[in-house]
């Protein structure tokens, strides 16, 4: 008779490895940046008033500090967080349910491609008409922004899931809302958070365009301001915050996506020594 | 002779197509099938079709004098994939088909017989292919099914992986008693784990040829490569599909 042992390998271990802190070399281009652009300026190679120096952006953020600037950043930063709340606890079901129901896809789906299609600005003037010049059409516009990238995530990463996966469930005889819950919204999470960060992005990026239109606080207002002051070291002051702000939002939902994306078996990019 | 799982396809198409036409074939209770033939002439569609995946066909199964007509509780698959959820560890993907209270010890079980003990908590990324295989066969099993259905389940594994796996699950197949249909391209595997050979034809038909494997087990490997049948099968291979 043949041996029919089975062979036992030895588990895997669950622990990761920590990567020791490097030097973040996401710095490196903005180092360089700030450094060419005082050297430039010091050397009278550009115009201080086109181009202020990053010392003079500093100082203008110092005065900025004490001068209304924790507002502004609070009155942006409230108006991005809801209005992309609205927009994807909007998208996210309405995305779910387009990708789930071909009745519902035939009727939704058309008038959300149409409406995507719309660039931001042509909203504007509507949604003053409509709301007035409170924070109600800014919130609606950046809801539009977020909306969109974030249905598309919904609608692809439900289409786009493994029919040999969907097998096993309808094997176990899943209920289709238990096989929604348990197989296709898990297995479209990466293009869900894709989606999520997609639109987040282009919150921050709808929030300027709403505020420099119609605002009394807010990055966006500075900007404004700024231009009808002449300043360019505030509107370079408030661009440099957006630039600071956008990245802080977008590492943390890559954080989430990371947590949450832990089981995908993915390329990750290696170091090349 | 009553079938214990009885299965007649009267037609089954894919598009204008015909895959299957006047297919029958009746297992007895505890026996191992196995259906070969050449690439598209059916097997996995007949596969499909226990398992209640695809419901598009005339003809009507029988599983111990019941019709089966969907997805069955007695009814396992463990498909040429692992197919594992990659986002559930390894024990949880075994225990995938159970109600809300699972038994994660019959899984860790389960999971131990077949060579993954302590992989329970592991993800499906940290296994390799024969392992994931394993823990696939695992959940084909954990619910307890009467019938296993295989659809060319070591046909992605390494040789040494692919006998290992194979005895895996003759031995779990014959000590549970379990009827099981095995889709495979594997002549030696089928003349080693079958009680009979089912040789689909090329043109939508019935069975080409039946071999009944008349040998005790456990088995010999090597005998059951040597065995007079083979020549016999490869032959009615070749005129079914002329290879």
């Amino acid at each position: 008779m043949e041996r029919q042992a089975i062979i036992i390998d030895a588990p895997p271990s669950l622990r990761t490895r920590r990567r020791r802190p490097g030097f973040p070399l996401g710095l490196l281009l903005p180092a360089l940046a700030l450094i060419g652009a005082e050297a430039g300026v010091r050397a009278g190679l550009v115009p201080a008033s086109l181009l202020p120096p990053p010392s003079a952006i500093y100082q203008a953020l110092s005065w900025l500090l004490d001068n209304g600037l924790p507002g502004h950043v609070a009155a942006s930063t409230l108006r991005v967080a809801t209005g992309f709340a609205a927009g994807a606890l909007l998208a996210l079901p309405l995305g779910a349910l387009v990708a789930l129901n071909r009745r519902a896809d035939a009727i939704l789906d058309p008038t959300c491609q149409a409406l995507r299609a719309i660039p931001s600005l042509a909203w504007v003037p509507l949604l003053l008409l409509w709301f007035g010049i409170d924070e109600a059409p800014k919130i609606i516009l950046i809801a539009i922004g977020a909306f969109f990238p974030v249905y598309m995530g919904v609608v692809a990463g439900i289409r786009g899931v493994d029919r040999g996966l969907t097998e096993v469930g309808l094997l176990y005889r899943l209920s289709p809302f238990a096989l929604a819950r348990r197989v296709l919204l898990p297995a479209a999470l990466p293009s869900i958070l894709t989606g999520l960060r997609n639109g987040l992005s282009l919150a921050w990026m709808f929030m300027v365009a709403a505020e420099l239109i119609a605002a009394s606080r807010g990055l966006g207002y500075l900007l404004t301001d700024g231009r009808e002051s002449s300043r360019a070291d505030i509107m370079l002051a408030a661009i440099v915050l957006l630039a600071v702000l956008g990245k802080i939002s977008d590492s943390a939902m890559q954080a989430f996506e990371r947590r949450q994306l832990a089981w995908r078996d993915s390329y990750t990019a290696r170091e090349t020594r | 002779m009553n079938a214990f799982l009885d299965i007649n396809i009267h037609e089954k198409r894919h598009g204008a197509r015909t895959v299957l036409r006047g297919f029958h074939l009746g297992l007895r209770q505890g026996e191992i099938v196995s259906l070969v033939g050449a690439s598209g002439c059916g097997k996995s569609t007949l596969l499909s079709i226990v398992a209640g995946l695809d419901n598009a066909y005339r003809g009507a199964l029988r599983l111990d004098g019941r019709p089966l007509t969907g997805p069955d509780a007695d009814v396992g698959l463990v498909f040429q994939a692992p197919r594992l959820f990659p986002w559930l560890s390894v024990v949880q993907n075994v225990v995938f088909g159970a109600g809300k209270q699972p038994d994660l010890a019959r899984a860790e079980a389960l999971l131990a017989e077949v060579g993954l003990k302590g992989y329970g908590a592991a993800l499906p990324k940290q296994l390799s292919g024969g392992q994931a295989q394993r823990a696939a066969i695992a959940r084909g099993l954990y619910l307890a099914p009467r019938v296993l259905l295989l659809d060319e389940p070591f046909s992605a594994v390494d040789a040494f992986t692919r006998m290992r796996l194979q005895d895996l699950l003759a031995q779990a197949a014959r000590q549970r008693g379990l009827t099981v249909l095995l889709v495979t391209h594997d002549i030696d595997e089928a003349l080693y784990l079958s009680d009979r050979v089912i040789l689909m034809d090329s043109v939508p038909g019935p069975a080409r040829a039946e071999f009944a494997v008349d040998a005790p087990w456990p088995r010999e490997r090597r005998a059951m490569a040597g065995s007079l049948l083979k020549p016999a099968i490869l032959d009615s291979l070749h005129e079914a599909h002329a290879i």
